[in-house]
């Protein structure tokens, strides 16, 4: 699972459901904040089963890229597809059917201030399954668990929790209803080195058995290296998709201090 | 999606010493899932195979559910022996696993017995009491750094204290003005219907004066002044707790009692009784209008009669109450917004019972005040 050194194209695939099967398809895709130019003619493709990372500076439009997937916020003009579904043409209710089938770790978390963390992970099952109550239980608690937060976390409200720990609140709640894909903004932010690597080992194992689809905006470069597959950069208001190995061949100047900065070269050994 | 790729297990046909799950384990189905095991109690005894291969599909939720199936075969005194497992379920299987071991504990205990409305009621009371002896305690918080500010006046924020009482006092004027004319004119027009029946019509201006000056104006103002500053503190307070402003506060080593809390306990013990005043003027004035409608009573002979029924000690009864209400309520007001915790919801409740609160004890208050005034003689 470490660097690829194939060239960048799909790379692994849930029970042979297709090779070419992409859960996201974003085609000419813009996005304008009055003169600010966010996204131009972008386009991105990310396929069933593969762990994409996204990178770029701040203000890139990493988290609005992510809101227009998940139907948060609309783009100024552009198609996306969503599990193969037009985001934009369904309507408010289709995209809400459309949210089951993908979760969403938020930056900093957006937990139910009101509702304690199991309560948070539960919303989901109350509003579109009918369990159990113990099974509910029992499923929050194995999120809990799967997420590194200590029993005990289930009880509380998310204000008596650390930035840290809400963070994995979070997580717990976006893979609550087992989505076939995930949205993470910014998810290792926050954890302690081994709470990340718990972390990493998680998406890869639900991916393995799930076919999970991964999109993570992350700048921990332990966690691009380790678990993403294909990595998309956003520099000059469109995305430049490839492997780590290809990235740090590229010439583009955002790109070589972000792949060749000291923080780079200090995991350079062990990653690449 | 047919019964047959519903996910379930069942009994492999060859004999019941193998079990076979099959089809969709996943959350979506896990409802179901669980319903069909809960009915496949009572298998015979004996060790038992179980085989994973016919799985299509496999999530935490699905995982859980086999992991629970399996530990209630081994807990009836069984071998198990699973079989089948896919290379692709096995991460998960696990991960499922490894947790199993640590023991997630799902479910709180709730209590509930015969005598449950007894133990709340208990619970209920010494609730109260924790909270008067909480509110007691935060008065003696802020007694000490109101003194500590009185020796060293630098403290006293003027400009904090000017603010509060612009937005406590001037912008109250119009409202505690109208509302109290209004009640003027009710009171005299009851009070004139009732008295006209004896022929002593113009003792309704006695009535008026003394009820509106000793302990009308002065109760309905604290009451307006309770939903609309009270509230105000409790909300404003309680959502700087929210944004952890409060907290900033202390690292800065301002104290929040001192910035927040005592220029709004002074603001308002200063306003209250000038606005008690100006409700007083108001309601005999809205008074003077119903009876000058309702019993021909003229300006002069109105004035003259007020003068003869009450004098400053009366106007003094109700004044002195004024500042006791301010202090009420600004307290009851700021410590609610200190009790805030960081949750949205919080805020709304604490505001709530900040209101509920600082009105009862205003007529508590006010109540004393009756007893003491009668014992006093006054
Ligand atoms: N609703 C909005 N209105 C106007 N500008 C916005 C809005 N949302 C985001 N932006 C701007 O878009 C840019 C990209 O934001 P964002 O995607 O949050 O950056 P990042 O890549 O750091 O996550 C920023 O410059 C931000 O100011
Ligand atoms: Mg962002």
């Amino acid at each position: 699972m470490a660097v690829h050194d194939a060239p960048a194209a799909p790379i692994r695939a849930a029970d042979g459901d297709g090779m070419t099967d992409p859960v996201i398809r974003i085609e000419g895709l813009r996005t304008q904040f009055g003169a600010q130019v966010i996204h131009d003619d972008l386009d991105l493709d990310v396929y069933r089963g593969e762990v994409l990372g996204v990178v770029g500076g701040s203000g890139s439009g990493k988290s609005v890229l992510l809101r227009e997937i998940v139907g948060l916020q609309r783009p100024t003009a552009g198609r996306i597809d969503l599990l193969g579904q037009d985001v934009w043409a369904i309507g408010a209710r289709g995209r809400r059917a459309l949210n089951t089938r993908a979760g969403v770790l938020f930056q900093d978390g957006a937990l139910f201030s009101s509702l304690t963390v199991a309560e948070n992970i539960q919303v989901g099952m109350r509003e579109h399954l009918d369990l159990a109550p113990r099974l509910m239980d029992e499923l929050a608690a194995l999120k809990i668990a799967m997420v590194g937060l200590p029993p005990d976390a289930g009880e509380k409200l998310p204000s008596e929790l650390s930035g840290g720990m809400r963070k994995r609140a979070g997580l717990a709640r976006a893979l609550a209803l087992d989505p076939e894909i995930v949205f993470l903004d910014e998810p290792t932010a926050g954890l302690d080195p081994i709470g990340a690597a718990r972390f990493d080992e998680l998406i890869a194992s639900l991916q393995g058995s799930l076919g999970l689809t991964v999109f993570m905006v992350t700048h921990d470069l332990d966690s691009l290296a380790t678990v993403c597959d294909r990595i998309a950069a956003l520099v000059d208001k469109q995305v430049r998709v490839a492997t780590m190995a290809e990235h740090m061949k590229d010439d583009h100047p955002w790109l070589k201090e972000y792949f060749h900065g000291p923080r780079a070269r200090a995991i350079g050994g062990a990653g690449a | 999606m047919t019964e047959e790729s519903a996910g379930w297990v069942e009994p492999a046909p060859d004999g019941a010493a193998f079990l076979r799950a099959r089809g969709q384990w996943t959350i979506a189905r896990s409802g179901a899932i669980e319903r069909h095991l809960a009915r496949m109690d009572g298998m015979p005894p004996g060790d038992m195979s179980v085989d994973l291969s016919g799985i299509a599909r496999l999530d935490t939720a699905g995982a859980w559910l086999l992991f629970r199936l399996i530990a209630r075969l081994r807990a009836e005194g069984r071998q198990i022996e699973v079989t089948g497992v896919r290379d692709a379920h096995r991460p998960l299987i696990e991960i499922v696993a490894r947790i199993h071991a640590d023991g997630p504990k799902g479910g709180h205990t709730e209590r509930v017995g015969p005598f449950a409305w007894l133990e709340g009621l208990g619970r209920g009371l010494f609730d109260a009491l924790d909270h008067g002896k909480q509110l007691l305690n935060f008065h003696g918080m802020v007694t000490i750094v109101f003194l500590r500010t009185l020796l060293d006046p630098r403290r006293l924020r003027p400009k904090a204290l000017v603010t509060q009482i612009e937005i406590t006092g001037l912008n109250a004027l119009p409202i505690v003005g109208l509302l109290s004319f209004l009640i003027g004119v009710v009171l005299a027009y009851l009070m004139s219907d009732q008295l006209t029946q004896f022929g002593a019509e113009v003792y309704t201006v006695n009535l008026l004066g003394l009820s509106i000056t000793r302990e009308i104006g002065v109760l309905l103002t604290a009451i307006m002044i309770a939903g609309r500053s009270g509230s105000a503190f409790t909300a404003q307070i309680g959502t700087m707790k929210v944004t952890e402003e409060i907290d900033a506060m202390g690292t800065l080593g301002l104290d929040p009692i001192e910035v927040l809390v005592i220029p709004r306990v002074l603001a308002l013990m200063l306003t209250l009784p000038i606005l008690t005043i100006w409700s007083d003027v108001a309601g005999i004035l809205g008074g003077a209008v119903m009876t000058m409608v309702a019993l021909d009573l003229t300006p002069a002979r109105f004035l003259s009669q007020l003068k003869e029924a009450i004098d400053l000690g009366d106007v003094l009864v109700g004044l002195v109450k004024a500042p006791v209400h301010a202090y009420i309520i600004a307290m009851v007001g700021c410590y609610e917004g200190l009790r805030v915790r960081r949750t949205a919801e919080s805020v709304g409740r604490q505001t709530t019972l900040s209101v509920v609160e600082s009105i009862f004890l205003v007529i508590v208050a006010t109540a004393a005040f009756a007893i003491l005034f009668s014992v006093l003689g006054i």
